[in-house]
């Protein structure tokens, strides 16, 4: 409004950021910034030679030699075993504290609530980290276990938030006159839940489990810290192969857990998006 | 009536009111409500936006609890059971079908929840696909389905159970005029065949009128008044609901005194009439008599008890014609006529006509 002349000058012309100088070449120029060094990766884990940086032909040696490595079999079933009981205990919890958010009466302090339930998306994972060590080992101390448990409670904690919005979500987008039919057709409270809000709310669920899941699997900073001596995951093993010596079977590693996360995130998307 | 040919009454509220505390203070929905409702009436919720028909419906269906009053449902006080313990199902405004089950599941929720063996349900489901036509689709999922076929799943849900007491909530307001029509047919059916008690909400003057059994008029949380549809359109108790129910004529009138069994009253200089006095009605204050357009007929110029007016507009509407007049006093009423068959009469606008009127189509209405 500010300038007639050019708003009559480009009249009939929705406004589009496209048309500002660059813009589209700015773009461009993110997305090789974004893709290039993942191409890279993925190429060179095909590699023949043992360069990372050095083309000699394709090969699928390194994903047989990183197969074979007992020291990454070991990491990886950690990294499952973890990730699958941390994303499971997280989408319990989140479930219930999504219902409890949004199949309540409006109650004080709900905005308090959701603050405390997305706290690991606000507070930096280092002091997270840094929590969770020293109150682990003031556990350790005191009654001698050194388990598994303290990591799959660690990535249970701070997945509670990833697994908590998509459930969250699901069911705001559920209009709750389903649950009134439910009840004027003979549901008790129970059966309400177990035969309507649960099956409706379900896509939700599994897509916060997969957003978990997937969460729990590539965390190195908070699993660097609250680890025991032999409890690597691939990602910290990876990292302390990498300060030895780097060979493309850290790229075949790499490739495989892209793929598998590519492979969840297709699930998620499809799971929350609206249905039509 | 003789007290033994009553029917039974299937719902009953006494002096049932709702209030809403809020922040900006206390709202009162429903003011000390009483209606009876008989088993087997199609019976109506009238009024405007805002009334408090969904109010009074979601109390009866369990989802509101009476602020004061009481509920009966075939004479047990129902106020404190929860809905689900209610003999009493829904057609919502949404229709809310479970969109995870398909449409034979929708219809067999409610009886599964009531623990019925599952031949009675297959059974019944069957019966209820039929009684709606909708046997061809029982497998699909209700987003499968469109909103006329969705409405009528929605009906066969909530009376697979056999319900003591039917509540519909505007359950045609999403459908479009044709759709409507027949399903206003199809209620009526349903009705009939079933024999269970319909509480049906409306505010479509003309829907109430052409399927209830009886209407109740609600106004600001108050019931105006109860009757059956012809009652209520030619002794309508105030002149809201003369306004609200068909298209009414307001006039004018001045006392000329109290007479055997009523008061006599002059309409325009020329038209003097005797009418019951309602009760609420000052004969010394301002009157209005209210006259319906059909009951109004024009006449010659000068003709005796009629009134002078002017022809200020003709609207053709297919089987009537309105006439728009403008009396001597300013006043703007509008005649109705039906017409006839053959070369249709002419009547120039501008002409200078008579207005009249039996003496019993002239009522005198309370505010
Ligand atoms: N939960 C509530 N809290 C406060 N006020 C409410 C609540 N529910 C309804 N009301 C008020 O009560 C009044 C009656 O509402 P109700 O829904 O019964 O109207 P209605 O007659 O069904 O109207 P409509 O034809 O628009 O559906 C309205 O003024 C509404 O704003
Ligand atoms: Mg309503």
């Amino acid at each position: 409004m500010a300038e007639p002349s050019s708003t009559r000058r480009r009249s009939g012309r929705p406004f589009s950021v496209r048309h500002l100088p660059g813009f589209t070449l700015v773009a461009a120029a993110c997305f090789v910034m974004l893709y290039a060094p993942i191409v890279t990766l993925v190429t060179y884990s095909f590699n023949g030679g043992e360069s990372i940086a050095l083309w000699e032909g394709f090969s699928l040696r390194w994903y047989v030699s990183a197969w074979a490595n007992e020291a990454v079999q070991e990491a990886t079933v950690r990294s499952l075993v973890v990730a699958v009981l941390a994303s499971g205990i997280a989408t319990a919890l989140a479930t219930m504290a999504a219902l409890g958010t949004t199949r309540t009466g409006p109650f004080p302090g709900r905005m308090v609530i959701y603050a405390l339930i997305n706290q690991p998306l606000m507070v930096p994972e280092i002091v997270t980290a840094v929590a969770l060590l020293i109150f682990f080992a003031m556990i350790k101390i005191a009654t001698g276990y050194t388990g598994l448990a303290y990591l799959v409670l660690a990535h249970a904690a701070f997945c509670v938030p990833f697994a908590y919005l998509p459930i969250r979500a699901r069911l705001e987008g559920m209009d709750l006159s389903y649950e009134t039919a439910a009840a004027d057709l003979y549901a008790t409270p129970w059966r309400t839940f177990r035969y309507v809000t649960l099956p409706l709310m379900t896509p939700g669920i599994v897509a916060g489990a997969m957003l978990a899941f997937v969460i729990s699997l590539d965390d190195v900073v908070i699993t660097e810290f609250v680890k025991s001596a032999g409890q690597d995951t691939l990602p910290t093993y990876m990292l302390g192969q990498l300060r030895r010596m780097v060979t493309p079977e850290v790229n075949a590693i790499s490739t495989a857990l892209l793929a598998l996360t590519v492979l969840l995130l297709t699930v998620f998307f499809a799971l929350t998006r609206k249905r039509g | 009536m003789e007290a033994q040919s009553q029917p039974a009454v299937a719902m009953e509220a006494r002096g049932v009111s709702k209030i809403f505390r809020g922040p900006e203070g206390d709202f009162h929905a429903l003011d000390s409500v009483s209606v009876s409702i008989a088993e087997g009436e199609f019976f109506t919720l009238l009024g405007p936006s805002g009334c408090g028909k969904t109010t009074l419906l979601r109390m009866i269906a369990g989802f509101e609890h009476p602020s004061a009053g009481q509920l009966l449902l075939h004479g047990e006080d129902i106020s404190d059971l929860p809905p689900y313990r209610r003999q009493v199902n829904t057609v919502f405004q949404s229709y809310a079908l479970f969109p995870h089950l398909s449409v034979a599941e929708n219809i067999a929720f409610g009886l599964r929840m009531l623990g019925r063996p599952n031949a009675e349900v297959d059974q019944t489901v069957d019966r209820m696909l039929k009684l709606v036509k909708m046997e061809p689709m029982r497998n699909r999922l209700t987003s499968q389905i469109s909103g006329g076929q969705q409405q009528r799943v929605a009906l066969a849900r909530a009376l697979a159970p056999a319900p003591k007491v039917l509540l519909l909530d505007e359950p045609l307001s999403a459908l479009d005029l044709k759709l409507r029509k027949e399903m206003q047919i199809e209620l009526k059916r349903l009705q009939h065949e079933t024999g269970i008690t319909f509480i049906f909400v409306t505010h479509d003057q003309e829907e109430a009128l052409t399927m209830s059994d009886r209407i109740a008029v609600m106004r600001d949380g108050h019931v105006l008044q109860i009757g059956a549809p012809r009652e209520i359109y030619d002794q309508p108790a105030n002149r809201f609901v003369a306004s609200f129910i068909g298209e009414t004529n307001f006039l004018s009138a001045t006392s000329e005194g109290i007479v055997d069994g009523g008061i006599r009253i002059r309409i325009g200089d020329t038209v003097s009439v005797e009418t019951d006095l309602p009760d609420g009605v000052d004969p010394k204050g301002d009157l209005t008599v209210v006259v319906r357009p059909e009951h109004i007929v024009l006449r010659e110029r000068g003709a005796p008890d009629t009134l002078s007016a002017t022809l200020t507009n003709a609207v053709y509407f297919g089987t009537d014609t309105h006439y728009h007049l403008e009396l001597a006093s300013g006043q703007h009423p509008i005649a109705r006529r039906q017409n006839a068959a053959g070369a249709p009469e002419r009547v120039e606008i501008g002409a200078a006509i008579g207005v009249a009127f039996a003496p019993s189509a002239a009522r005198l209405l309370r505010d």
